[in-house]
């Protein structure tokens, strides 16, 4: 019993990382992964910040799960997802302002962040804290593992830096288009092909005779 | 994978139960939210006021220490206390002497993309601007943004005149952003090639603000001249 409980736990938290992974699969919240993955940091800092109110908001939203009629659950969970936005955004002002200025309006709309909302709605107000919040955890891993992506080969063409270390000297002629709107696209639809590139070679394998066992 | 779940019958909810619920939820909420303002504020702010330092102490390299003063109709005086409608705010750096260095204030004008926000240093002694810094700016990466790392712009800020005309009202040549090359006086900046609209607005926000505070300090520059202890 406890082994399959264990066994539960482990498949919610991975379920965000990798099966429904929120930017590769789901394809959710896509304003912030493209306006803020112009870099590693900007990345990284947006996916914490959005971990910590789908971790807290989910674990509320499901402690309230019980109380909350269903005619003012929406009302109520935006209340409670707001909230840990308001939190987040004076907790980046007090760690960091030059984050806080380059992330900019895009703190504040962490609100309407569908991954969160979507979490609030289909998992957390039906399941017990600890599950809800495994699952957030999962799922807003998988939510910075995406942006980080972005971030990452976005910085890393579009200005030769990685974390702001200077990967190709100073020859180096940045491919700006990639820290513009244009580059986000272009790296979200090439990571895209990828994974369902990757996703398509598995089913085959999965479909060929004998190659089905334990994948 | 998810388990389902049973259908509940429908029935309606008292009215007073909903705003029991949502009432008992904003409370909360709003705890949470006074308590995170709270445990912030003293670090936020501590933050503000060490970027603008920062700054302050980019655009005039021999500052050691700053002070915050503002220009009012009636002359300049230290900030704090009542703040006087239409009073400007400017900051004089001192060296490590205690001595003026150098004078900083903001100015701010319509870039390409969005308000470009900058402080410039002003130098009293070579009635010049010594250098700017950017405070606010949303400028296209890799364009716009070259006004702060493009060598040959910033070597405009090195001594860009902004000298006043005779009676002190005013600066006795406007400063101008004049196309790549063509700059012949010591008010005019060379724009960025491809970046001229930002550059312009560099040169549109040190103008407009030099032209209003300038006059206002000159008279009273004495004052500024050591660090009050």
């Amino acid at each position: 019993m406890n082994d399959l409980s264990q066994a539960k736990t482990f498949d919610e938290f991975m379920e965000g990382i990798w099966r429904q992974n929120p930017v590769f699969v789901m394809v959710l919240g896509m304003c912030p992964v493209l306006a803020v993955s112009v870099s590693a940091v900007n990345a990284l800092s947006m996916g914490l910040a959005t971990m910590f109110v789908l971790v807290c908001s989910c674990g509320l939203v499901s402690l309230l799960r019980k109380l909350v009629p269903k005619e003012v659950r929406i009302a109520t969970y935006i209340v409670i997802i707001a909230t840990f936005v308001t939190v987040v955004d004076y907790v980046i002002q007090a760690v960091s302002l030059e984050i806080y200025d380059a992330l900019g309006a895009f703190i504040q709309l962490i609100v309407v962040n569908c991954i969160i909302l979507g979490r609030a709605e289909a998992h957390a107000s039906k399941h017990p804290p600890i599950a809800a919040m495994v699952n957030a955890l999962g799922m807003s891993i998988g939510f910075v593992i995406g942006l980080f992506a972005l971030g990452a080969v976005r910085e890393v063409l579009g200005a030769g830096t990685l974390f702001g270390v200077s990967l190709f000297g100073p020859n180096f002629q940045p491919w700006v288009v990639m820290v513009l709107p244009p580059g986000g696209f272009i790296v979200l639809g090439a990571w895209l092909l990828l994974f369902s590139a990757l996703k398509r070679r598995q089913e085959a394998r999965l479909a060929a005779p004998g190659g089905g066992h334990g994948a | 994978m998810s388990t389902p779940i049973a259908p509940t019958p429908p029935q309606a909810t008292p009215a007073t139960s909903l705003v029991k619920t949502l009432g008992l939820v904003s409370t909360v909420c709003g705890l949470i939210i006074v308590g995170a303002y709270q445990g912030t504020y003293d670090a936020a702010a501590a933050n503000r006021r060490l970027a603008l330092e920062r700054t302050v102490f980019k655009v005039i390299p021999a500052a050691k220490s700053m002070a915050e003063w503002q220009a009012t109709p009636q002359g300049i005086r230290p900030a704090g206390g009542e703040t006087v409608p239409g009073a400007l705010k400017f900051y004089v750096a001192y060296d490590a002497e205690g001595v003026l260095a150098g004078i900083a204030a903001e100015g701010a004008a319509k870039g390409y993309a969005d308000t470009v926000r900058i402080l410039y240093g002003y130098s009293p002694v070579c009635q010049c601007i010594t250098g700017f810094g950017l405070v606010a700016s949303k400028e296209t990466p890799g364009i716009g943004d070259k006004i702060v790392t493009d060598k040959a712009f910033l070597a405009n800020f090195e001594a860009l005149d902004v000298k006043l005309n005779a009676e002190l009202s005013a600066l006795a040549n406007e400063v101008k952003v004049v196309k790549q090359g063509t700059k012949t006086k010591a008010w005019e900046i060379d724009a960025i090639a491809g970046a001229t609209v930002t550059s312009r607005a560099v040169g549109k926000a040190i103008n407009d603000s030099a032209q209003l505070l300038l006059p206002k300090l000159a008279p009273d520059i004495g004052k500024l001249q050591k660090r009050e202890p």
